[in-house]
């Protein structure tokens, strides 16, 4: 128990100093940039303490909206995510998810792979609606949406793949 | 009684969810709002402290094009000090011309952004060297924005490219005024709006700050004019202009501290309580 409060204030504290350090300055053609800090809310446990995933998204959301100046728009969309995620859960692995032991750092299935996407486009929406909060922008929304997710999958699974312990 | 509080543990999920997206919801709406500043920003201990280490490592990855620049600055200060004037080029104005030497905070840009709609830049300069919200900030090439918070140390600053800014500027060769806009596409274009159709433009005239606006002084650069439209609804010009400025690449910059502004800002007030 003690050591997964620690595997995830260690996720927590790294995902973001690599966010802040390598992904906020990456800017693909302007404006695409990858947001894998996100890969804290859908690695937590699956079947951990709720409350504790919501808060700590906030406020993994909260320090991201201080470092970028932005409001609040990582913390609604981090907000979102976490409340959303065991509906997304029942979506991608079936009804009967919490008597399986679901491991998502493990090799990539469709089911896992489905779900990553989900989160990740869940997520991108809301965070680009409210960053500009204009209907006349839904072109450029959906468009940052659709390549921003590319990449945050591309750069998440990556991430997953590093840190996976080899067992074999 | 029981009832309520087998409802709120019953739900307690759900209540804290709505609670957290509220106070998250808040904290958007309200840095959406154009009068009223963000609550959270870059200019604290942690984010501007982080952000000023992450820039002491970039400067060494950028010395040579700083240099370049310097270069080019010293030899066109060099020519100016000798009274030797190139003719075939255009004549660069010194956009610190009219403004005294002590009225100027000497800063550093440690953290910029130009991805988003609502861009802001964090400086490494703050209350302790006078810096006070609704300074100007230039460089030697133009405008880069407006202050809008201050810590001790730090401060954020509204750039020029967030559709949040709205500054006084006018054509310098026929002084007609319009206000600058950023309509969000392109770093490298700014709008200028509002432009009588009376004002005789033409592509390649340059924009500088008019004389309105409290924050900066008149006559400092922004950039040249690329296209002129007229708006469907409003029948006034739109100026598409080019800015001096690169947005995506600053270094140091210049806060214009202006002495009359607490004079105006005060006289303004008198006046609007005699009414």
């Amino acid at each position: 128990m003690n050591s997964t409060l620690l595997v995830n204030i260690f996720r927590f504290i790294m995902l973001l100093a690599i966010q802040i350090v390598i992904f906020n300055n990456m800017n693909f053609l302007g404006y695409i940039s990858p947001f894998p800090y996100i890969l804290y809310i859908i690695l937590y446990p699956v079947n951990s303490n709720r409350s504790g995933l919501i808060i700590s998204s906030f406020l993994l959301g909260l320090t991201m909206d201080m470092f970028c100046n932005s409001g609040g728009i990582h913390a609604t969309g981090c907000v979102l995510l976490a409340y959303y995620r065991p509906y997304i859960f029942k979506f991608s692995f079936g009804l009967s998810y919490e008597y399986q032991t679901i491991k998502l750092n493990d090799s990539l299935t469709p089911e896992r792979f489905s779900f990553i996407l989900v989160s990740v486009l869940l997520h991108h929406i809301v965070l680009f609606i409210l960053e500009a909060f204009q209907f006349r922008f839904i072109w450029d929304i959906l468009l940052r949406t659709l390549f921003s997710s590319i990449f945050t999958i591309i750069t998440s699974i990556i991430i997953i793949y590093l840190i996976k312990p080899n067992k074999r | 009684m029981q009832q309520i509080f087998i409802f709120i543990i019953k739900n307690s999920h759900r209540l804290l969810f709505l609670l957290l997206l509220v106070i998250s919801l808040g904290l958007t709406i309200q840095s959406h709002s154009f009068h009223r500043s963000r609550v959270i920003s870059s200019a604290n201990f942690l984010s501007g402290g982080v952000y000023e280490k992450i820039n002491s490592f970039n400067e060494y990855l950028n010395l040579r094009t700083e240099n370049d620049e310097l270069v080019l600055e010293n030899a066109r200060l060099k020519s100016q000090l000798f009274g030797i004037q190139d003719t075939t080029k255009p004549p660069m104005i010194d956009s610190l011309k009219g403004v005294k030497p002590k009225d100027i905070i000497i800063s550093k840009v440690i953290h910029n952004t130009y991805n988003t709609h609502e861009n802001y830049i964090t400086l490494n300069s703050g209350e302790k060297e006078g810096v006070k919200p609704d300074m100007g900030v230039i460089n030697s090439l133009g405008i880069i924005g407006i202050v809008d918070k201050t810590s001790p140390n730090y401060s954020t600053v509204v750039s020029i490219l967030n559709m949040k800014s709205q500054i006084n500027a006018k054509v310098k060769k026929s002084n007609h005024f319009g206000s600058l806009t950023w309509n969000g596409k392109s770093t490298g274009y700014v709008q200028l709006i509002d432009v009588p159709r009376l004002a005789s433009v033409r592509k390649g005239d340059t924009i500088v700050t008019g004389g309105q606006s409290v924050i900066f002084p008149e006559n400092i650069n922004i950039g040249t004019i690329e296209n002129v439209y007229i708006d469907n609804k409003t029948t006034f010009y739109t100026i598409r202009v080019k800015l001096f400025n690169d947005m995506t690449n600053l270094g140091h910059v210049y806060i214009i501290k202006s002495k009359d502004r607490q004079e105006l800002i005060n006289l303004e007030k008198k006046e609007k309580e005699d009414e």
